[in-house]
């Protein structure tokens, strides 16, 4: 029904300003019959697993620390480039035979990469487990990398980058991400150039391969039919014979440069405004005040006050949303919006005033009430829509080293949080300067100040 | 949608899932309590999904009305009247619906495509009764003044440049469907044309909502850690009190004359970077298959276009883009559960030096050779098998499974539907896929779609 229906008739996903990845995730203390078991195999690999049998299906998901920034320099694309393989043959299996086996056992598998980690994922039928294990084993230890469909899939890569090249978003996506990170892998692209996918050979990408998979940078996930005792012995099977610690290139914390304006001129409709100010650490004490605070600023729920002053009070825009980002390498805290281009230059200042309003005073303390049920209520809704989602928030609390009975202690944290903590904690975040990208048509520079 | 991978397993999400609570050949059950339904004494149709696997419950509301049911020349007042409805009522203050969501840590949205329009919450089940008390309460009450409308019509322009004029991809989505509908309003954006959103006032809001907005043209769905006796008893509480609307007269819209010409519709635009195309014919739907005595044929459709275009195990992929290396992508679509005729597309991109006709031309031959030879009976299994297991997949989302139930009874469908589809499934054989490609899939009918960088062309 997607091509004749118009969803979403208001937007509810973080139009997120920075190409960056954030998930804060956990589960409501409230309601713990989401019960995590720590599992670990006789080899020492541990998963995290939530049994339920009332779908018979199993979802594995996966992570290994060590994404896209671990490119070396000049093969840009090679983590993406791989994890678009991992079905295109293993072991003696070659291209066509691995998928016709996948398909046979009724398993959907998936591979990608983030710039801090590689994912894999399954989902399968539980009565065919043993099939898809099998399979997914392979993928995972003995992915053949076999040169024509490695350039078949480099093509169709390749044909993505062409295809979205002349698009000004796309100049627009480069721009800000050198300006905000100069040097840092986090200003490379994710999927490469042209240039630097042509370089690449099977060879560096079974390089990259046995650098990165390993067990003491891998974090894991289970959720449906399988009880403890058969998931050890999966995890053996599938990650046992990997070596104990990868070999990943040390990466230095990206310090992205804020207080300044990129402008990207181009005819478009709308003008795309993105502003990034400092984020703040995930194990940073303040880091719950600044989640509220981003909240009430213009984050999750319609009633943020960016929402209200733009979209609601002047119809100046569809959507426009807040967001903390949170990466390995470096925080932000990002706001982004689209609008009509005679009135970019209102919408921006309209957005600097309620910024520097927040910085100012922060917020009341029915809002932050307010705010403190909303963020402790929506993690439930968020992250239990079904065994997939669940298997990422697992993987991601193991990756943010938040620990198991995070999800005990979540509200406690977030109900701490008092009004002080979250003045300060605006006016740390939003005093300074910000980087400000104006995407469309040039509008004044006195409006922008 | 030029360009864009379709989902694999559209139909088998959108529609399915019979499976998991009717006799199945499958050997592994769901534990669940059974789906129920019943309709109020005012006419409102209720579906409860039992799902205790979390503490959220899906509420969502779904009216028999979208884009195609708007009067000639008021494109879009059915998408500008979901957005009013956010507005205050009588008994809730602008916003104090959305405060209550959010208050407890919800998610509410609303859509609306061509043919129905629905808003939920996704909330925890002790807030149930909330929802559906302001949810029937916004059945009715909307109070509608040109304040809000002023600025609400400003978003929705903003939306439809988001959407539309930003993309030249869906620009020319727009311009494709008005050159396949020749007479149906499916020619008609559901977001509306650009000079006929901005006319919309508040005459045309009320007229739209006192027509379409009432129990007996709407259908509840509930999924989640809810059982059915709750439901109906809150039901009785809340949405049973709103007073019957006029019986609605059928919906019956302009139907498609016999379509006897190939068009082709072409974009040049400075954004595009690498050409692609997309050809799409007419085809029967669930609901239109039935009223036009077609039984059988949307089942073959969805069918033919797994073999042909869904995934990377289908032939146009493994032809196109694995064999020949000719395409970047390659595939198909079919959308079957609307209320009348839909279509049926292909799609595909040039890589490397091929050209864009030498695709074109890649794809026809495989539709003629399916025409010509028909599918084997393995493709065919596979495909079903891709099909019914998608079930089971499907069960796993609460909300995926009430967006499948509210689809199909607002487009004509009903449960009875959703469950026997697993076995008509099953009853599609070789033949009948190739008789739905010979039948519809002539050259001297289709609607082509190019999509090409300024200054190209599509030879």
């Amino acid at each position: 029904m997607m091509t004749r229906s118009m969803t979403a008739g208001r937007p509810v996903g973080a139009f997120l300003a920075l190409a960056l990845l954030f998930v804060l995730a956990a589960f409501s203390p409230a309601q713990a019959e989401v019960k995590i078991q720590d599992v670990v195999s006789s080899k020492g690999v541990r998963a995290w697993l939530v049994e339920d049998y009332s779908v018979p299906i199993v979802s594995i998901r996966f992570a290994f620390r060590g994404g896209s920034t671990q490119d070396p320099v000049g093969k840009e694309g090679l983590a993406n480039l791989m994890t678009g393989l991992f079905d295109e043959g293993a072991g003696d299996l070659d291209s066509d035979a691995f998928q016709l086996r996948l398909d046979d056992a009724g398993a959907e598998m998936s591979f990608s990469a983030g710039s801090d980690a590689v994912y894999g994922s399954m989902r399968m039928l539980a009565d065919q487990q043993d099939e898809a294990f099998a399979l997914l084993r392979m993928a995972i230890l003995s992915p053949r990398f076999d040169v024509a469909p490695m350039n078949r899939i480099r093509d169709q890569i390749i044909a993505g980058i062409q295809a979205a090249a002349l698009d000004p978003s796309t100049k627009g996506e480069v721009a800000w991400r050198e300006a905000l990170y100069g040097k840092h892998p986090y200003a490379r692209p994710d999927e490469g150039t042209a240039e630097t996918l042509a370089t690449i050979v099977p060879e560096d990408i079974r390089q990259f391969h046995a650098r990165v998979f390993a067990r003491g940078n891998l974090a894991v996930g289970v959720v449906g039919a399988i009880d403890a005792e058969t998931l050890k012995r999966r995890l053996d099977e599938l990650f046992g014979a990997l070596p104990a610690e990868p070999s990943l290139t040390p990466i230095e914390r990206a310090e992205p440069k804020f207080a300044q304006q990129i402008d990207v001129t181009s005819d478009l409709p709308q003008t795309t405004l993105q502003l990034a100010w400092p984020g703040i650490e995930r194990k940073d004490p303040q880091f719950f005040a600044a989640y509220l605070m981003n909240n009430i600023l213009g984050g999750g729920a319609f009633s943020s006050r960016l929402f209200e002053e733009v979209r609601e009070k002047r119809g100046l825009t569809y959507g426009i949303s807040s967001a903390l980002v949170n990466r390995d390498y470096a925080t932000a805290l990002a706001i982004g919006t689209s609008t009509r281009s005679d009135r970019a230059a209102e919408t921006l200042a309209i957005i600097r005033s309620e910024v520097a309003k927040m910085a100012a005073e922060g917020p009341t303390e029915a809002e932050l009430d307010f705010a403190k049920k909303y963020v402790i209520g929506a993690y439930a809704i968020n992250n239990l829509d079904s065994s997939g989602a669940i298997a990422r928030t697992l993987v991601e609390l193991q990756l943010d080293g938040l620990g198991i009975d995070y999800i005990d202690r979540r509200a406690e944290l977030i109900d701490a949080v008092t009004l002080e903590n979250v003045k300060a904690v605006a006016k740390r975040l939003l005093s300074p300067e910000p980087a400000v990208m104006v995407l469309g048509p040039a509008i004044s520079q006195g409006a922008v100040q | 949608m030029l360009g864009i991978h379709s989902r694999r397993l559209a139909r088998g999400t959108a529609v399915a899932l019979a499976l998991l609570f009717g006799p199945s050949a499958m050997a592994q059950e769901v534990r669940r309590e059974p789906v129920s339904d019943f309709m109020l004494a005012n006419g409102l149709e209720v579906v409860v999904i039992p799902d205790r696997r979390a503490p959220v419950v899906t509420h969502m509301l779904w009216y028999k009305v979208g884009g195609s049911d708007e009067e000639p020349g008021k494109s879009g007042i059915a998408h500008f009247f979901e957005h009013l409805m956010f507005k205050g009522t009588k008994n809730a203050k602008p916003g104090e619906f959305s405060r209550r969501v959010a208050e407890i840590g919800g998610q509410e949205n609303a859509f609306t495509s061509n043919d129905y329009t629905a808003y939920y919450q996704q909330v925890s089940p002790d807030a149930l009764p909330d929802m559906m008390r302001y949810e029937a309460d916004r059945m009715r009450n909307l109070i509608l003044t040109d304040e809000v409308i002023g600025p609400e019509r400003d978003v929705i322009l903003e939306e439809r440049n988001s959407r539309v004029d930003s993309d030249p991809s869906g620009i020319l989505a727009e311009e494709i469907d008005a050159t396949i509908y020749q007479n149906h309003p499916y020619a008609t954006p559901v977001i509306g044309w650009r000079h006929e959103i901005a006319q919309l006032n508040r005459k045309d809001a009320t007229d739209f909502y006192d027509r379409y907005y009432a129990p007996n043209n709407a259908v509840l769905v509930v999924a989640g850690d809810v059982d059915a006796a709750t439901v109906r008893k809150l039901a009785e509480d809340t949405y049973a009190k709103v007073p019957r609307g006029p019986d609605l007269p059928p919906r019956i819209r302009p139907v498609e004359p016999e379509q006897n010409t190939s068009r082709s519709v072409t974009l040049k635009d400075p954004r595009v970077g690498v050409p692609s195309f997309q050809k799409n014919w007419l085809v029967p739907s669930y609901t239109s298959a039935v009223r036009e005595k077609l039984d059988g044929e949307p089942e073959a459709l969805d069918l033919l276009t797994e073999i042909l275009g869904g995934g990377i195990r289908s032939r146009l992929h493994q032809e196109l883009v694995v064999k020949r290396g000719i395409a970047s992508s390659a595939g198909a679509y079919y959308h079957g559960t609307t209320l009348d005729d839909t279509d049926i597309s292909f799609y595909g991109s040039p890589r490397g030096v091929a050209t864009l006709a030498e695709v074109e031309a890649a794809v026809d031959a495989e539709i003629a050779k399916l025409i010509e030879g028909g599918v084997t009976q393995e493709e065919l299994d596979r495909a079903r098998n891709r099909f019914l297991r998608s079930l089971i997949f499907a069960a796993d989302s609460q909300s995926g499974m009430a967006r499948m139930y509210g689809s199909t009874l607002t487009t004509g469908g009903t449960i009875r539907d959703i469950d026997e589809w697993p076995d008509r499934i099953k009853k599609v054989t070789p033949e009948d896929i190739r008789n739905v490609a010979k039948k519809y899939l002539s050259p001297d009918t289709s609607v082509t779609g190019y999509l090409l960088p300024a200054g190209g062309n599509a030879g």
